[in-house]
């Protein structure tokens, strides 16, 4: 093969991947602090719409982006209300989100379908983004790619160096001694639970502003559900994250160069890889990770307080 | 001034049965809102919605048969939830069971393969079919889940989609009616494949039947029998289940196929009943609607019957608020993740008191 289409397939495998980077590390830091929220499908969809509405009116993908993250976390703080504030049953609520996030979603697109913008430009740094080869891959990507790294290597540092940090990984380790040594356990799990709705908001906010770019009822294709399986299957590590998105991402692109060169395959099956995929990497790692689980101590227990 | 939840000592008969009443109703007041926002009247939509739909014969017919796979399938999902475990795929095992089912159908098409056995034994055959694909498909993400500890919530969820596809596949190829001037659909089911009416010129047909016997046994076997104390026991405390010697392994596998059956067995009744061939889709989203009837019903077979017919009417109603009242499909979506949110958080009351202390908390 040559070159320049390796670097194709390359871009092509980055820009599928950041949105799965964006939603799957934002979730990390929520399950870190020891709260399941399964309706980051929901949160991704509201995203895209609203995101979607905000920039086509206003021709900023800017405000377009910022509205997604807002929208994303407001859905979260409702998730936050029910799961965290009313200690109600993490799972149920997550799956809420995701059912009112894809009614509220294809409300809030409804006068948008159809509609066309531009995509945001990528970056373009003369001479570096030129070189052969690495040139467009490193320095001509979208703004979202450069983000979705810098989120990563954020959150990695936030989780593993800071003292903050070390409080969120207590809370969700171990809820009971965190609040015995008088942390707020339910204020840092509402906060994570709010970042986390940012980040599924603009991980959606990139389907509808860059990747397709368009709205679309049902857009999200169960991306949401699939950042889930990669927090678990990085063993919520934030670049575990990272490198399992660049294989999902993988996937993608082959199912869609697959298609286009049509090898003989049924459409449906390489549509299905994706999801295939998922369940392969889960029962891999489970066989890797025999010894134990490293999943947090309190993930999806709800905690009531006591005196 | 703070706000605690404090747990209630005893359960009171009285708040659990109104707190699934009060959710909806709160439900209504969030959705009427929401209708208001979009500049149409909640009062018309509140009729168009919940009354119209009660008023006529027919829909009442069209209420039940809607309802009817619903119960079917969240009946099942309560043994799941009760016993903390999710499967959230039901929608996947109902596709499976009405496309394996409807095969049988397709199979026997036009007195094929009846050679002398006569054409009695087809329907049992499919709704027999249709129940053990759906058992097989869920038994999937159990038999991961016990083999491995691969998360159940995740797995299920994926073979959604693969089911979805896998069905798309099979009626624009293989199972495509050759007459059919190359839409993908299925040939129609002939009359020995349809699931029969429970009058004539009704809607009503034996599917409805079948989710109302199965909903009771479900109840007797919930309240009655040593299995439905195992479920409850394995769910509320398991630790004290383990110590009483129950099998967790069995019991997820247990469960898992009892709700993949039941939701495969509503698949079957849908396309055999309601449909009469197969297509792309076949069913409105009923494997996760039912996730909310499930708790609506606080997880208990009778409860589930009132409230699969409360979520048919969102679909009735819908489709007529459509149609008269030109409001948007996804509203009907909208309104049920309200609904499941109102139901969430009511159940709360039902296990906790709200408590506010003023001044300094202590």
């Amino acid at each position: 093969m040559n070159p320049q289409i390796i670097e194709l397939v390359l871009i092509t495998i980055v820009t599928a991947a950041t949105p799965l980077v964006i939603a799957g590390v934002g979730e990390l830091v929520v399950e870190r602090a020891g709260v399941l929220n399964l309706g980051v499908e929901g949160m991704m969809i509201v995203g895209a719409a609203i995101g979607f509405a905000a920039a086509f009116l206003t021709g900023s993908a800017l405000i377009g982006a910022l509205a997604a993250i807002l929208a994303g976390m407001v859905m979260a703080a409702l998730f936050g209300f029910l799961a965290i504030g009313l200690a109600a049953n993490q799972v149920a609520s997550g799956l809420a989100l995701t059912i009112l996030g894809l009614g509220t979603a294809g409300l809030a697109g409804a006068g948008f379908v159809g509609q066309k913008r531009e995509s945001v430009a990528n970056l373009y740094i003369p001479g570096l983004t030129d070189l052969p080869f690495v040139g467009k891959l490193v320095f001509g990507q979208d703004p979202f790619v450069y983000f979705g790294v810098a989120l990563v290597a954020a959150v990695a540092w936030f989780l593993n160096r800071t003292r903050a940090g070390l409080s969120l990984r207590a809370v969700g380790e171990n809820h009971s001694s965190a609040h015995a040594l008088g942390m707020r356990v339910r204020r840092v799990r509402f906060l994570a639970v709010l970042f986390g709705g940012a980040c599924a908001g603009l991980a959606g906010g990139y389907l509808s502003l860059v990747y397709t770019p368009f709205w679309s009822p049902g857009m999200t294709a169960g991306r949401g559900w699939i950042a889930l399986a990669l927090v678990v299957f990085a063993s919520w590590r934030p670049w575990r994250v990272y490198a399992g998105a660049l294989l999902f991402g993988g996937a993608t692109v082959l199912q869609l160069h697959a298609q286009a060169a049509s090898i003989g395959l049924p459409g449906q099956l390489l549509s299905a890889l994706p999801y295939l995929a998922t369940i392969l990497a889960l029962v891999v790692l489970s066989l890797r990770d025999r010894r134990g689980s490293v999943a947090p101590g309190s993930l999806g227990t709800p905690f009531v307080p006591d005196r | 001034m703070r706000i605690d939840l404090e747990p209630r000592q005893g359960r009171s008969r009285l708040i659990e049965i109104t707190a699934p009443i009060i959710a909806v109703m709160a439900a209504m007041l969030i959705g009427g809102a929401l209708v208001a926002a979009l500049g149409k009247s909640p009062v018309q939509a509140f009729f168009v919605y919940f009354v119209n739909p009660l008023m006529e014969s027919w829909s009442l017919q069209e209420l039940a048969v809607k309802a009817s796979p619903l119960v079917l399938i969240a009946v099942g999902l309560c043994f799941c939830f009760r016993a903390n475990l999710w499967n959230i795929g039901a929608e996947g095992q109902f596709i499976m069971g009405g496309a394996m089912g409807g095969w049988i159908a397709l199979l026997t098409q036009g007195g094929a393969g009846q050679g002398t056995f006569g054409s009695f034994w087809i329907l049992p055959a499919m709704l027999i079919v249709g129940a053990l694909a759906g058992m097989a498909y869920a038994l999937i993400p159990a038999l991961l889940r016990v083999w491995l500890g691969v998360s159940e919530i995740l797995t299920s969820l994926m073979l959604v989609y693969i089911a979805q596809l896998f069905l798309d596949y099979m009626v624009r190829g293989p199972w495509r009616d050759p007459k059919g001037f190359n839409f993908p659909v299925s040939a129609n089911f002939d009359a020995e494949a349809t699931l029969p009416l429970l009058f004539d010129g009704g809607r009503l047909h034996a599917g409805v039947v079948i989710a109302l016997v199965i909903a009771i046994v479900a109840a007797v076997v919930f309240s009655k029998s040593l299995f439905g104390y195992e479920v409850r026991l394995v769910g509320a405390a398991p630790r004290a289940a383990r110590f009483a010697g129950f099998d967790d392994k069995k019991l997820t596998l247990t469960v898992f196929a009892i709700s993949g059956a039941l939701a495969g067995l509503a698949g079957i009744c849908e396309v055999s009943g309601q449909i009469g061939q197969l297509q792309p889709s076949i069913s409105p989203g009923y494997g996760f609607t039912a996730i909310i009837v499930a708790f609506l019903g606080r997880l208990s077979p009778i409860g589930i019957v009132l409230a699969g017919l409360v979520l048919a009417l969102t679909y009735i109603g819908g489709e007529s608020a459509q149609v008269l009242m030109k409001l948007p499909f996804f509203l009907t979506g909208a309104f049920q993740g309200i609904l499941l949110m109102c139901v969430l958080a009511a159940d709360v009351f039902t296990r906790y008191r709200i408590v506010a202390h003023f001044g300094k908390a202590a």
